[in-house]
């Protein structure tokens, strides 16, 4: 019970701090969260099953260029081209799960590395369709849902609210459910769950592909919700920044994504406000991450204080 | 207790100077007029950090000259430079840093097409003048909306186009391309395919180098042997090597003339070793590196201002070349905003609209210290100036002007008008 309210409280405060941050910050805030649902969707694949891919920037692609090309081509809003990204990050994460997973450990990050890449180069190679490198901007008529339109700051940061509560009471019930046990059973001993007759391959592919709906979802509304869509997202820095946000607030914690993205957002924009070496202070903290709380900030607080910390 | 009846001389003395401090307040007060704040995207880091810090450099300059000048309708200017790390998304957050955190009154973009086509959106919708100097098409293509405008750097599509004529007159008609292959590669290969057809000459190769390509060896075969005019375009961390590959692929026998963008050897200086096969090719430049002979009254005072010798490298250390041809675009984009303002006079963010107006019944752009590169013509319609293009040799190693364009070589049909647009 207290796991559930604690999750809500969340909710309600972030619904709260629109009334009480300046636009400014309130933007930066809807940024946040859609940019932990990219983690959520990280952290299922990674955290809870012990994928460790490197290729999850081509399922955030994915899902963007699904809803924007959708958006620009074919001129839907909002609503439809939100559920063409959530399918389009699923079902490339599908097509990707069925070979990369034939793989694992080292193998399996190499093997999703390649395919973010071949990914990030069909987007080029597509470029008068795609804008390539350039990328596009989406048509404004495009950017509303239910008559709201998403490119004015308070339908926008309560359509990434929602999105970031959907995903993160979705995250939730799927870790405490007997699946979640099973994908933190594979991450644990693989073989040992096999033993027990349970079939990681499929539940290793199910976890991805819920993974790639979470970032699919993300990657179509960040086009929706800031206006563009471009190869650069597809790169492979896109797949290491939710493996940093997920490393940073704990990996294998529900709210480790959410807290990781805020922090890092956080301090690159503190550090650039008093540096143009800002990136230095970044690299320090993830060393001492790595020194003094190797599993992330909500996982040492779990590991030490929290245990009910799911 | 103070007996006003019997002053003191210590007394009136204190009062004379505070009386005198009072009386200098309201002129002290005048003089410190809130500054006009002009943030500033800059690729400090990632692939277009080579430009950032010439452009940084560039833009100080020309601050101080128009600070030395009085500023902006009587207000000092302040730039707050802020890294974009070369990244749309990044960008974004940028543009929204400088106007709503900082307070700034209007907003440059930096040279990246994808940084200032991820970061208009943005500005559009915070209503915010965006002033880029990202050559692209985007601008005067209609992509991005009535906020952004490009009046410092004439675009890709006109810097293409107007090459066309003189290549085709001078050095052959038919002309194989490499070029890399992604947007920017591709505007080339459409535009300049265009132009040379409308010459009476003929691309008859197409050769696109994918982005992630580190070695080049195994592209230069695919050129026919009947080219007669060999055409490159490269960016990004690659191109030393693409054009010392490319020497070694001709060595020193036979090899069409070859034509090329600055770009791929801006901030790379031309004498360096491997690079001797470039003597007698041909270069684009918008900016010319080297100081023209006949160079311009102004070209001078330019050079001395952004640190910069007559070889197009930084005074203080001669291999640190500049990014010559580019970074002219943010001098002139500072000295185009300050005419802006003053033309609307802006006072502050409420008269945004009013500036960008006013930017857009501009035309004619003369040659002065506020566009060193050249005269200009601003098509208010389009968002995007047009200017001259210049023709380089590499003559003993130099970059030796052979041949300017006329402002109408580059000139083309309007895609969009902005000014129909609601803001």
């Amino acid at each position: 019970m207290k796991v559930w309210l604690l999750h809500l409280v969340l909710i309600a405060a972030l619904f709260a701090a629109q009334f009480l941050l300046s636009p400014y910050h309130a933007t930066n805030l809807a940024r946040i969260m859609v940019l932990a649902v990219f983690a959520m969707g990280y952290n299922l694949a990674f955290g809870y099953t012990g994928l460790l891919s490197l290729g999850h920037a081509l399922l955030f692609a994915a899902g963007m260029y699904a809803a924007g090309l959708s958006a620009q081509i074919l001129g839907l809003t909002a609503g439809p081209a939100l559920i063409l990204g959530i399918l389009g990050g699923g079902l490339l994460a599908a097509a990707v799960g069925l070979l990369a997973l034939r793989t694992a450990g080292v193998s399996f990050m190499i093997v999703t590395l390649m395919f973010a890449q071949a990914g990030y180069l069909t987007i080029l190679y597509f470029g008068a369709t795609t804008g390539g490198d350039e990328g596009f901007t989406l048509p404004a008529a495009s950017r509303s849902i239910a008559g709201f339109d998403l490119s004015t700051d308070t339908p926008r940061f309560l359509a990434a609210l929602a999105l970031f509560g959907a995903g993160l009471l979705a995250s939730l019930a799927i870790v405490r459910s007997p699946f979640g046990r099973t994908m933190v059973a594979i991450r644990e001993n693989e073989e040992r769950s096999r033993m027990l007759g349970y079939n990681p391959f499929a539940i290793k592919l199910a976890a991805l592909v819920i993974s790639g709906l979470y970032v699919g979802a993300a990657g179509a509304a960040y086009a929706l919700l800031f206006g563009y869509a471009g190869a650069s997202f597809a790169t492979i820095q896109y797949s290491i920044l939710p493996m940093l946000y997920v490393l940073l607030g704990g990996a294998g914690t529900t709210l480790g994504p959410f807290l990781g993205a805020a922090l890092m957002f956080a301090l690159i924009e503190a550090a650039s406000g008093l540096t143009s070496a800002y990136l230095f202070f970044v690299g320090a903290a993830l060393v001492a991450l790595v020194l003094f709380a190797p599993k992330g900030i909500l996982g040492t607080i779990r590991e030490r204080w929290v245990k009910w910390l799911p | 207790m103070t007996n006003f009846a019997n002053p003191t001389r210590r007394g009136l003395l204190m009062a004379g100077g505070a009386g005198l401090l009072t009386a200098a307040l309201p002129g002290y007060v005048g003089a410190q007029a809130a500054p006009i704040k002009i943030g500033f995207q800059l690729h400090r880091t990632g692939i277009g950090a080579s430009y950032g810090r010439w452009y940084e450099r560039t833009a100080q300059a020309a601050l101080k000259l128009i600070n030395e000048g009085g500023g902006i309708n009587g207000r000092p200017v302040e730039i707050l430079f802020e890294d974009d790390a070369t990244d749309p998304k990044r960008g974004s957050e940028v543009v929204d840093k400088l106007t709503q955190s900082d307070g700034c009154d209007v907003v440059m973009g930096t040279l990246f097409s994808h940084v200032v086509i991820g970061s208009a959106p943005r500005a559009g919708e915070l209503k915010v003048p965006y002033l880029v100097c990202s050559e692209g098409y985007h601008v005067a293509s209609g992509m991005l909306n009535r906020w952004t405008l490009q009046p410092g750097i004439t675009d890709v599509r006109s810097q293409i186009s107007s090459m066309a004529p003189w290549v085709s007159g001078n050095l052959g008609k038919k002309v194989t391309m490499i070029f890399p292959d992604f947007a920017f590669g591709h505007d080339h290969r459409d535009f300049f395919t265009a132009a040379m057809a409308a010459q009476g000459g003929e691309v008859i190769a197409q050769i696109a180098i994918p982005p992630t390509e580190t070695s080049f060896t195994r592209y230069f075969p695919q050129i026919p042997a009947e080219t007669e005019v060999l055409y490159h375009v490269m960016v990004g961390p690659a191109v030393l090597t693409f054009v010392k590959e490319l020497g070694e692929f001709y060595g020193s026998g036979a090899k069409p003339q070859i034509f090329g963008f600055i770009d791929s050897l801006e901030a790379v200086d031309t004498a360096t070793p491997g690079l001797e096969f470039l003597e007698g090719t041909h270069f684009w430049e918008a900016h010319n590196r080297v100081k023209p002979a006949d160079a311009g009254e102004h070209e001078g005072h330019y050079r001395e201002a952004v640190g910069v010798d007559d070889n197009g490298a930084s005074i203080s250390d001669a291999a640190d070349v500049a990014t010559y041809s580019h970074m002219f675009s943010t001098w002139e984009t500072l000295f185009a905003i300050k005419a802006g303002m003053e033309a609307a006079g802006y006072a502050g963010p409420a008269d945004r609209q009013k500036f960008v107006e006013a930017m857009e019944a501009m035309t004619d752009l003369p040659y002065g210290i506020e566009r060193p590169q050249g005269a200009k013509v601003f098509n208010g319609k389009t968002h995007q100036v047009f200017g001259t293009q210049n023709i380089s040799q590499v003559q003993g190693g130099k970059l030796v002007r052979v041949h300017s364009t006329k402002l109408e070589d580059g000139l083309y049909p309007d895609a969009v008008d902005y000014t129909t647009m609601s803001f």
